[in-house]
């Protein structure tokens, strides 16, 4: 056994060895990756600085300008109340960003405790859980959330909580499955050994090893996330118009399109679905990283 | 045969938990109305002794436990409640719609399986040329693409650029009649009357709501494909198959294709699920007379019978069609039942 030990060699790891190095192999692998990284970094700019940025304000109407093209003044062009498309697009970053990272923390803290739980004590508590997850997805999940927001009532938060509840079990089945293996495993006997109380073991030496693949599912469910709550806005749920977000403005130049005036419904929507591209991409970088052998 | 239907029991008592779950969730949904439910359904115009009495044949004075048998009793008839908007029952108002969605849906989900198996295919079997690359780049951008968004563009270009697509409100441009009602699917009913003409005016008006929602869903369909494929391309009785000397096309078709299949049909189910979700928001910018459009209708004006009808209805239908798609698939697969 010394002999094992001793024989681990420091010298010949090579640089490409650590985690570090590891991301940047990746990364340079696959371009499309990076290319994704820095998408997010430029919704995160607009999210922080957008409002700041923009030229106009965005709910400041102009009735002699209404419905223009774009042009170098007004580069999305203005609405039906000549307000700026631009600015209103970039304005309503931070909040569409905001309700899909919320709703996702959300069901990211949701989900860990409740599939920790499950995995670590297992028997009856399990049961019941996969019994309820079950019943959340035998709904179309779009459709649940349309009828948690409709019995809650009509309101930006009640939207996060809908979203947040059908997005629960994608998490707590994996972190389930990633407790349950680890269970028995010898790390974990150790430590209980050592003195600590299950829960600690549990939160500290267990469920640390079902992050990164969570980090996969997070980046996927933030696509997925902005989707639904846009797709909510868009039937008229969750935020009231003048606010910009994304979903209301397509719906709002719905009316327009067969008119001709493309830029009001095209922008927005356009601007939403890069977001979840973004997201998307990152998603399946992020499990080349983590995983490489996971690729599809 | 006795294990095969031994199993498919089984598989049917695993759905009733399910089904049973589905309605304690609609029953919570219908009684977290927001404000007082007996002064929603006694309408705006009621006085404190009518909600009273309201109150009292909802049986809302009653412990939940006991509320919830009333429910359920409700449901066991058929009784789901009656729309504001309509005045109808909305048991009624949802079989009327129903076709019109279940039209749309299938007819996405043929397109989206002509399109993607055989983009599925055609990648798994020059895996990492460009082919492949570009199925991948093409079905991402496609499940990034909002419903509604991909249905107001096509529009755009299809209606107002090209003007290729008749105008997008409904089933039916108003010079047609509507063929007469046998099935409730357009197409089907307008070819047993005959009627030729007013089966190309429904097709018309369903070839852009349908490629919409198909756009949307090929990419679990194709990337499900693919991986499918690819296992069985490389697994040892495809080796022994091409060792014997068959053709390229016995080996992909006959062999891998067919034993590729199973899990596809596995993830139709849940392609479904998302199809049933994005129907809502296609219906809305199609104007298509389905149960989503009801649905959404109903939520504007806070209708809150019909919405949850239509929530329970879907959950429903969904669990239904799972459960078709297992038994379907207890009975394709030859090797289930047998060990």
């Amino acid at each position: 056994m010394a002999d094992m030990t001793a024989s681990t060699p420091d010298t010949t790891r090579r640089k490409g060895d650590t985690t570090l190095g590891h991301i940047v192999y990746v990364l340079r692998d696959n371009p499309v990756t990076m290319l994704a990284f820095a998408m997010l970094a430029f919704f995160l700019g607009c999210a922080f600085f957008g409002p700041a940025l923009v030229p106009y304000d965005p709910l400041a109407t102009n009735a002699a300008r209404a419905l223009e093209a774009p042009s170098w003044d007004h580069w999305f062009g203005t609405d039906n109340l000549g307000r700026d498309v631009f600015s209103r697009v970039i304005v309503a970053t931070r909040l569409d960003l905001t309700i899909s990272v919320a709703a996702v923390a959300l069901s990211f803290v949701i989900g860990s405790i409740l599939g920790s739980i499950a995995g670590y004590w297992g028997g009856w508590l399990d049961a019941v859980l996969n019994r309820c997850l079950d019943t959340i997805m035998a709904f179309p999940l779009f459709v649940l959330a349309m009828g948690v927001v409709a019995a809650l009532g009509n309101t930006v938060e009640n939207i996060i909580y809908a979203t947040a509840i059908i997005n629960i079990p994608f998490y707590a089945r994996l972190v389930r499955a990633e407790v349950n293996i680890r269970r028995h495993s010898g790390f974990a006997q150790a430590a209980k050994l050592a003195g600590n109380s299950d829960l600690r073991v549990l939160a500290v030496h267990i469920f640390p090893n079902s992050l990164p693949p969570m980090m996969v599912q997070v980046s996927l469910n933030l696509g997925w996330a902005i989707l639904n709550a846009a797709g909510l806005s868009f039937i008229g749920l969750g935020v009231a118009p003048p606010t910009p977000e994304w979903g209301i403005m397509v719906a709002e130049g719905a009316n327009f399109i067969v008119s001709g005036e493309w830029w009001l419904a095209v922008f927005p929507g356009l601007w939403l679905m890069l977001a979840v591209f973004t997201f998307n991409l990152l998603g399946d970088g992020l499990r080349d990283i983590v995983d490489p052998r996971k690729r599809t | 045969m006795a294990a095969r239907s031994k199993m498919i029991l089984g598989r049917v008592a695993q759905a009733i938990p399910v089904v049973m779950g589905v309605v304690v969730i609609s029953f919570l949904l219908t009684r977290a109305l927001p404000g007082d439910p007996a002064a929603y359904f006694a309408g705006p115009a009621a006085d404190e002794a009518s909600i009273a009495e309201i109150r009292e044949t909802l049986g809302l004075d009653k412990p939940l436990v006991q509320q919830f048998f009333y429910y359920v009793g409700d449901l066991i008839r058929g009784d789901l409640g009656t729309s504001l908007t309509t005045g109808q029952t909305v048991l009624t108002d949802l079989g009327a719609r129903l076709p019109a969605s279940l039209e749309l849906t299938l007819a996405a989900l043929l397109l989206s399986c002509a399109i993607a198996i055989p983009l599925g295919v055609l990648a798994a079997t020059r895996p990492g040329t460009w082919v492949d690359h570009l199925c991948r780049v093409l079905v991402t951008a496609g499940v990034s693409m909002p419903t509604f968004f991909t249905g107001i563009l096509l529009i755009y270009i299809f209606y107002y650029l090209a003007g290729l697509a008749p105008s997008p409100l409904g089933r039916l441009d108003f010079i047609y009649l509507s063929p007469p009602h046998v099935t409730g699917f357009y197409l089907i009913d307008a070819a047993l009357a005959g009627d030729w003409e007013t089966w190309l005016g429904a097709l018309k008006q369903l070839v852009l709501p349908a490629t919409t929602l198909a756009l949307f869903t090929l990419a679990p369909i194709a990337r499900m494909t693919r991986a499918a494929m690819l296992s069985a391309l490389s697994s040892d009785f495809i080796r022994t198959a091409r060792a014997a000397g068959l053709s390229d096309g016995k080996v992909l078709f006959g062999y891998a294709f067919r034993n590729a299949l199973l899990p596809v049909v596995t993830t139709l189910g849940m392609v479904f699920s998302f199809t049933l979700g994005a129907n809502v928001l296609v219906e809305k910018v199609f104007a298509w007379p389905g149960i989503g459009s009801y649905a959404v209708e109903a939520l504007v004006v806070s209708d809150y019978a019909a919405v949850q009808g239509f929530v329970l209805a879907m959950a429903l239908l969904f669990v239904a069609l799972n459960l078709v798609i297992d038994i379907a698939y207890a009975l394709i697969d030859p090797r289930i039942g047998l060990n």
